[in-house]
């Protein structure tokens, strides 16, 4: 092997490692404040990445009529929970949240459908609808069951997976797309190329690693959030509202999701059900930084990105076989280090 | 015999099926595959709604069974009634392997865990050239019992649904004895098990291994009856859709595994081929709904259609009461009990900066109630959980009989005859007030997992539920015997947890709080039974903060306050001891 290979599948690695941080991220954020185990974050990738090449190449993406509906079923719900107490104001939030956004959003995605517009516009409308069913898929999913355990949640987790991935193939067919790159520039170092596109990866993921950090780490919110974890009886008791926090960690989850599909599609062809593979590379880091630790999280990915690089050189075939099992040891070393013996509730 | 009727009409009515003349074929084939999702959901339940371990890996297992077979009699023309056992040990094998770096994972990391090597392993055998890649090995030849070639769906169907129903006599046995108690407590925790004897981690993987060798039989009667696999049904899809028909069905309940196999086997035949032609959509729709119905019954019904069915019945199951007349052997004693049981010296605990017990020196000895009091956060239960062995000490010496306990596991405490209560009562609720104390006679018992299947047992089962009856009875909840331990009152839970303390048959109980929740003739009644073991030479510890109790009833009283021992005497004398009133009453009285 040459240096030229060896740096090669750094940077590949890197970059793909890169955008497993900023999933790895997500599903510690959703994790720390709802306790939920988010498999559909693959679909928010998909999603966001499939809606803005769809857009790009000037089709109406399914995917904006879904927030619609789902804001829709929402809204039913919201209605329901408030059926005793019509307390107008938090109606019109609910309304103004659920349905009237995704519908403007719709309404928006449907003229610029028409027209060729630069490819900002499309990543902006990708990111508002992909997050208008991040928010609406809290309310209706994970919100009614926010009392039950790890368990429960990780189960209705998957069940969102599967629907959502199967209204992935009717959207979007199943052929690969493409989308446009948001940055056109490239500069030459040595016998490497750094696209914009690959720049932007980078910077994208930092930016996003030290806002969560200092976020969760230092502003009251933060802790708010937190909190919120760990004890949601105890924290509504002091005055934290637990929804609010639920809909945040969503709406930031299936945002950075979008945006990583969004990231990677003009460099990677992406099929309705890749999002999900990607995903769980995220998991991967997520867990060896034992799906609390942000920095941890970060450095782990960009691990699983560097073995997967050299694995698809040197051994493409187990390529998944070795990201994978890259697993157990990390497993069997937190079952060494097994914390004292917690008592589990149902 | 009597409870086992069920089970035999509803193997005569499964035989009966494919003689009924006008049954389409095609049901078969759906039966058929029933039966094969079934076996899968059944080992699920016992892992993860009895178990309390979820798996989506499940399907991995499967494919080591159907692949072991597969490889064996279609390349190496092994019979295929050889490569069964083969099949059952591979899949128990990887089982063992995956299990002991999983099963010790504490919650949601098991099942990502297991999604995590699902997902390896699907990937292994659609690469490795042995397997055929992903193509899969075909040519697997049929079952065959002398001429009779099982080739249609209608032959192998008795084959599969003969295991069905063996695996499912062999999981109701094996949930209703010594093992099957230890396994059910699991779910709720450890240290109430492990208080009495029962090792978690091996319970635990007993379970793994258990679902997974029913899975690799599923994998190999599937082999056998498609007669060619590839990886795709081994996937985490499938890993996923296993679980789902496990829930629905009631992921608690063994029927409720056949039950939920049936309902997702036929509604995903219903779906695909009406679904399509609804919405004249492309492939794939099932899933979508599936999803949805997934989310929808977690939301509406958590704990499955079985239950939910069980219920509605008119009849309702008798619990057959105990014969007391059987007697267990007691526990070993030394021949000469000396005065002193346990003797705590220097015992010391910090957690961080947090010094929890500081340096306490009592004894216990032969025949005595001793009390230990002081307010809240003196470090009474503390102090219990380091005799216990649950948490182990930082410095200082705590010896049973005059031997060294060091930092033994509760598991052995408990074989010295030190058994305990509870400050948070920690029953397993949805088992009987019965079975919750048997579980007390853990240790007394021998019988393992395999005679608990087999029904090689009943010997000692009936002993030990016996045991459990006569103390429970001795406590005064005899009439509470075959009730849910949930559905007590805080108070009788408290008095069930005795009464399991005392199934270890302990010469030195230790009591976290009896009597808090007793009404005033409970506590009387409670003191009567204390004052009873004493005569019958036990020995009391206990923490208490009813001190008219506390006084009537003990001969000594220690009296901690933050973490370190300010008085001992006699009841009399500690009510005077100005350290004591100073530390109860916040000044000197």
């Amino acid at each position: 092997m040459n240096t030229t290979i060896l740096l090669f599948l750094l940077q590949d690695g890197i970059t793909n490692g890169a955008i497993y941080a900023l999933l790895g991220l997500a599903l510690v954020l959703v994790f720390a404040v709802t306790r939920v185990i988010l498999i559909p974050q693959g679909e928010f990738v998909t999603y966001g990445a499939l809606t803005y090449a769809s857009l790009a190449a000037g089709r109406m993406p399914g995917t904006a009529k879904l927030a619609v509906v789902i804001g829709l079923v929402a809204f039913a719900f919201d209605l329901y929970a408030m059926r005793k107490t019509l307390h107008v104001p938090r109606i019109a939030r609910a309304f103004g949240l659920n349905l009237a956004f995704p519908v403007a959003v719709l309404l928006a995605t449907m003229w610029v459908a028409d027209q060729r517009m630069p490819a900002g516009v499309s990543l902006v409308l990708s990111l508002l609808i992909v997050a208008s069913i991040g928010l609406s898929l809290y309310r209706i999913v994970f919100q009614p069951l926010a009392h039950t355990s790890v368990l429960v949640l990780l189960i209705a987790s998957v069940g969102v997976h599967l629907a959502l991935q199967g209204l992935g193939l009717l959207f979007f067919g199943a052929e690969g797309q493409r989308g446009p790159t948001l940055l056109t520039a490239s500069a030459t170092l040595g016998s490497l190329r750094f696209t914009g596109q690959g720049m932007a990866v980078y910077g994208i993921t930092i930016a996003f690693i030290v806002g969560l950090w200092l976020f969760f780490g230092l502003t009251l919110y933060g802790k708010a959030l937190r909190a919120t974890a760990v004890n949601r009886l105890g924290a509504r008791l002091v005055g934290i509202r637990t929804t609010l926090s639920g809909q945040i960690a969503f709406l930031l989850a299936s945002t950075i999701g979008a945006l990583s599909g969004i990231l990677i599609v003009p460099i990677t062809t992406l099929y309705y059900d890749t999002g999900f593979l990607i995903g769980l590379k995220g998991f991967i880091a997520a867990i060896i930084g034992g799906l609390i630790s942000y920095p941890l999280t970060a450095v782990a990915a960009l691990v699983v990105g560097i073995v997967e690089a050299f694995s698809s050189f040197y051994a493409s075939n187990f390529k998944e076989v070795i990201v994978f099992t890259l697993l157990i040891p990390v497993l069997l070393l937190r079952s060494l280090a097994a914390p004292a013996v917690e008592e589990e509730k149902d | 015999m009597r409870e086992r009727w069920p089970l035999i009409v509803f193997a005569v009515i499964v035989a009966a099926i494919p003689f009924i003349p006008g049954v389409p074929p095609f049901w078969i084939v759906l039966l058929d595959n029933i039966g094969l999702s079934a076996l899968v959901a059944m080992g699920l339940v016992l892992l993860t709604g009895v178990g309390g371990l979820t798996s989506f890996g499940q399907a991995a297992f499967v494919g080591f069974g159907a692949y072991t077979t597969a490889v064996l009699s279609a390349q190496y023309g092994v019979s295929p009634w050889l490569t069964l056992p083969l099949s059952l040990l591979v899949s128990g094998l990887a089982a063992v392997l995956l299990g002991l770096v999983t099963v010790r994972l504490s919650g949601h990391y098991l099942p990502l865990g297991t999604l995590a090597w699902g997902l390896g392993l699907y990937y292994l055998f659609s690469k490795l050239a042995f397997l055929g890649r992903n193509d899969g090995i075909s040519g697997i030849p049929p079952l065959s019992i002398g001429s009779l070639r099982m080739l249609d769906p209608g032959t192998i169907y008795f084959a599969i649904w003969a295991a069905v129903l063996i695996s499912a006599l062999l999981t109701m046995n094996l949930l209703d004895s010594r093992t099957g108690r230890a396994i059910r407590a699991l779910r709720r925790g450890h240290i109430a098990a492990e208080a009495f004897g029962v090792y978690s981690p091996r319970a635990k993987l007993l379970v793994f291994i258990y679902a997974a060798v029913l899975a690799g039989l599923s994998g190999w009667l599937y082999a056998h009856f498609t007669r060619a696999v590839n990886p795709t049904p081994f996937g985490a899809q499938a890993g996923i859709e296993y679980l789902f028909v496990a829930v629905v069905g009631g992921a608690g309940y063994v029927w409720g595994g056949v039950l939920g196999a049936a309902i997702v086997v036929i509604l995903k035949e219903v779906l695909q081929s009406y679904l399509p032609l609804l919405l004249h959509g492309e492939g794939q729709l099932e899933t979508i709904v599936f999803g949805v119905l997934l989310v929808t019954l977690l939301q509406l019904a958590p704990t499955g259609l079985w239950p939910w069915l069980t219920a509605r019945l008119p009849f309702k199951p008798l619990a057959k009461k105990p014969d007391t007349s059987l007697k267990l052997p007691a526990r070993e004693r030394s021949a000469t009990t000396p005065n002193v049981l346990l003797q705590v010296d220097n015992a010391r605990k910090q957690f961080g900066g947090v010094v929890a017990v500081n340096n306490v020196s009592f004894d216990v000895q032969a025949r005595e109630i001793v009390a230990l009091i002081g307010p809240n956060g003196a470090g009474k239960s503390t102090t219990f959980n380091l005799i216990t062995g649950v948490l182990p000490p930082t410095s200082g010496n705590i010896s049973v009989l005059g031997k060294a306990v060091g930092n033994a596991p509760p598991q052995d405490v408990v074989k010295l005859g030190i058994s305990r209560t509870f400050q948070h009562v920690k029953l397993v609720p949805d088992m009987t007030v019965l079975e919750n104390v048997a579980i007390g006679a853990h240790l007394r018992g021998h019988s393992g997992a395999l005679s608990s299947m087999f029904r090689l047992d009943r010997g000692d089962e009936a002993k030990l539920l016996a045991e459990a009856a006569r103390q429970i009875e001795r406590v005064g909840l005899g009439d509470q015997m075959h009730q849910l331990a949930g559905s007590l009152s805080l108070g009788q839970q408290r008095i069930v947890e005795i009464a399991r303390a005392l199934c270890v048959d302990p010469m030195l109980l230790l009591l976290d709080e009896p009597a808090a929740g007793l009404r005033h003739m409970e506590k009387q009644r409670l003191g009567a039974l204390l004052r009873e073991l004493r005569a019958g030479g036990m020995s009391v510890l206990l923490v208490e903060h009813d001190m008219g109790f506390v006084m009537d009833l003990a001969d000594r009283i220690v009296v901690l306050d933050f973490g370190t021992k300010i008085a001992e005497g006699t009841p009399a004398a500690i009510k005077t001891n100005p350290e004591v009133i100073k530390a109860y009453l916040g000044a000197t009285a």
